[in-house]
């Protein structure tokens, strides 16, 4: 039987958190985004043509909501549970009759939900910049929350994994940022020296970005059932490896 | 008296390979107040952890109430609230909320009228919307309280719960813990304070480098391992004890006027009517006669310090 009342307070007391440090939570990957938008919409996208019809201020709109759900979701969903790992008060859920699904459940849909929350301000936002048309929302809504469940995944996994704030900074920089960077957010692949395009292959971000910027405009790098399979390939490796963790009280019991 | 917490040759190798535990059995009987003593390190807080789920055991099992601790956790841990040694505690959250949170952790649906009521007890009431980090450290301990008992647990640890506590917020949880036992509660507790243990438990354990060494009630302990002593006064000094009197292997003060005899207080035969007597006989003049009884910290000091178990 499911311990229902610690899913939701788990949940309940995350987004709180979110609620309380709001400024930070919601408005700062609203501003970046507007900044992104006026630097490479405006300044430099007016000298671009449109890529295969599409202006390059709209063009760059999925990327950008992308960029903001990754970072975002690694970011709160590691802060989340490395927190009480820090502080000890991980002694509580410990100590509760909860599974590791249920901790999971409350911790990392609570990250998911505030990524998605943010994703869909960032779309709303981007629509007083240029003119959005989103050709198959269902699509879009599939990959956005997706996205937002394992990146999420992913950030728990990296506030298991530390072991200090260092490290806790340490893969979102030297990891994330630079695939999100590479992975097609403001161009196309084809764009690249034909190198750059094998290695780009390599980048999971890169089918991400193209899957759901195809859910927009219908224009992406590679197929978007390879996208959607990229997902859940990488979704179902981080379950994994969270299971595992749990599994053997990785850093968590001695 | 059934046993609620029933420990099983249980064994703790940390990580890095130290034996925190070694081999330890113990029954918790259902509505007593267990004290557990030992000096730092001796693995109390790591027993107190295994039982409550937060460390590993390497070996041996724990029965809760007749449940496995680890194959059916969610009945073991919905019956144990926990009181941890250090203060850990969410700073930034208020007081009501974290005790909400608590409550919702294991499983127990809201209950504003049964948390008012607790904090009433623990005189936390007037600081409910404050936040955690705005409390002195007392607070903060009684907020731990709150928490523990947040989803009406059946037993309740409390590990060192006087430790940087004030006179009076001891005497508030010595008499929470009097209700809470009469309500039903188990309570197990840690303490290095051995006139705590002596005040409030039944019965009181011992444990030293990671072994139990004595577990019993408390008054059978100070009767089964308490010296007592008697001390004689003599009206003049002496240089040394009579040939006659070496039988009861005698102390001379070193002004030469008193005599320690000390005697196994549960033995049948003292041998105090003879000590007189032979006193008499040898020509010393008695002033004045005292005896005493061993405290729990005499015999908790004497069992730490020798090497030797006690069965
Ligand atoms: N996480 C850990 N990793 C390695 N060793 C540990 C860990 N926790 C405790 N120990 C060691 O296990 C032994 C028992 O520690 P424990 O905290 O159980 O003692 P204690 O009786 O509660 O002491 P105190 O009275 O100081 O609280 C100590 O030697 C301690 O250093
Ligand atoms: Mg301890």
């Amino acid at each position: 039987m499911m311990n229902v009342q610690a899913v939701k307070v788990i949940y309940k007391y995350e987004m709180l958190r979110a609620w309380d440090t709001l400024l930070q939570s919601f408005a700062s990957p609203v501003i970046s985004t507007v900044l992104y938008f006026v630097v490479f919409g405006s300044a430099i996208g007016g000298r671009i043509e449109s890529i295969e019809g599409v202006s390059y201020g709209a063009f760059i709109v999925p990327g950008l909501i992308m960029l903001a759900l990754l970072t975002q979701s690694v970011s709160n969903a590691s802060f989340g549970i490395y927190f009480p790992r820090f502080t000890g008060t991980i002694y509580e859920t410990l100590s509760a009759p909860i599974s590791y699904i249920e901790i999971i459940l409350g911790y990392v849909g609570a990250a998911a939900s505030k990524s998605f929350i943010i994703g869909l301000i960032i779309l709303a936002t981007a629509g007083f910049f240029v003119e959005l048309n989103v050709v198959h929302p269902i699509w879009m809504m599939g990959f956005l929350i997706l996205t937002c469940i394992s990146f999420s995944l992913l950030g728990f996994i990296i506030g298991l994994w530390a072991e200090s704030f260092e490290q806790l900074q340490l893969i979102p920089l030297l990891v994330i940022t630079p695939l999100v960077f590479l992975g097609g957010s403001f161009y196309t692949i084809d764009m690249l020296p034909p190198a750059w395009q094998t290695v780009s292959l390599f980048n999971p971000v890169v089918y991400l970005v193209s899957g759901f910027r195809w859910s927009f405009y219908e224009v992406s790098d590679v197929s978007v059932h390879i996208s959607l399979l990229m997902v859940l390939l990488f979704a179902s490796i981080c379950l994994t490896i969270v299971w595992w963790m749990f599994k053997t009280g990785y850093r968590l019991k001695h | 008296m059934n046993s609620v917490i029933s420990v099983t040759n249980l064994s703790k190798v940390y990580g890095g390979g130290h034996r925190a535990l070694n081999d330890v059995s113990l029954d918790i009987r259902a509505g007593e107040i267990l004290a557990l003593l030992g000096p730092n390190g001796a693995g109390k807080t790591t027993l107190i952890s295994i039982i409550c789920g937060i460390v590993n055991p390497t070996e041996g099992s724990v029965i809760v109430d007749g449940h496995d601790i680890i194959d059916e956790y969610r009945i073991t841990r919905s019956k144990i609230g926990l009181v941890p040694q250090e203060l850990t505690l969410s700073m930034f959250v208020s007081v009501w909320d974290t005790i909400c949170f608590s409550r919702g952790l294991f499983g127990k649906k809201p209950d504003p009228a049964y948390l008012e009521q607790l904090l009433k007890d623990l005189s936390l009431w007037d600081k409910k919307d404050n936040d955690i980090l705005t409390l002195s450290g007392g607070m903060k301990r009684r907020v731990l309280i709150a928490k523990a008992l947040s989803h009406e647990p059946e037993i309740l640890f409390l590990d060192e719960p006087t430790a940087g506590v004030d006179v009076e917020l001891r005497k508030d949880m010595w008499d929470l813990v009097e209700k809470l036992r009469q309500s039903g509660v188990t309570i197990i507790l840690t303490t290095h304070y051995i006139e705590e243990a002596e005040e409030i438990a039944d019965r009181v354990g011992v444990i030293n480098k990671g072994e139990l060494i004595v577990i019993d009630e408390k008054e059978a302990l100070k009767h089964k391992l308490g010296k007592r002593q008697m001390i004689v006064e003599l009206e003049e000094s002496i240089s040394s004890i009579p040939q006659s009197l070496t039988l009861w292997s005698l102390e001379l003060s070193s002004e030469g006027d008193q005599l320690t005899y000390t005697y196994d207080s549960h033995s049948e035969h003292t041998g105090i009517a003879e000590l007189l007597r032979a006193i008499d006989q040898a020509g010393l003049l008695l002033k004045d006669v005292n005896t005493s009884q061993s405290s729990l910290e005499d015999i908790f000091i004497n069992l730490v310090n020798t090497p030797s178990q006690v069965s």
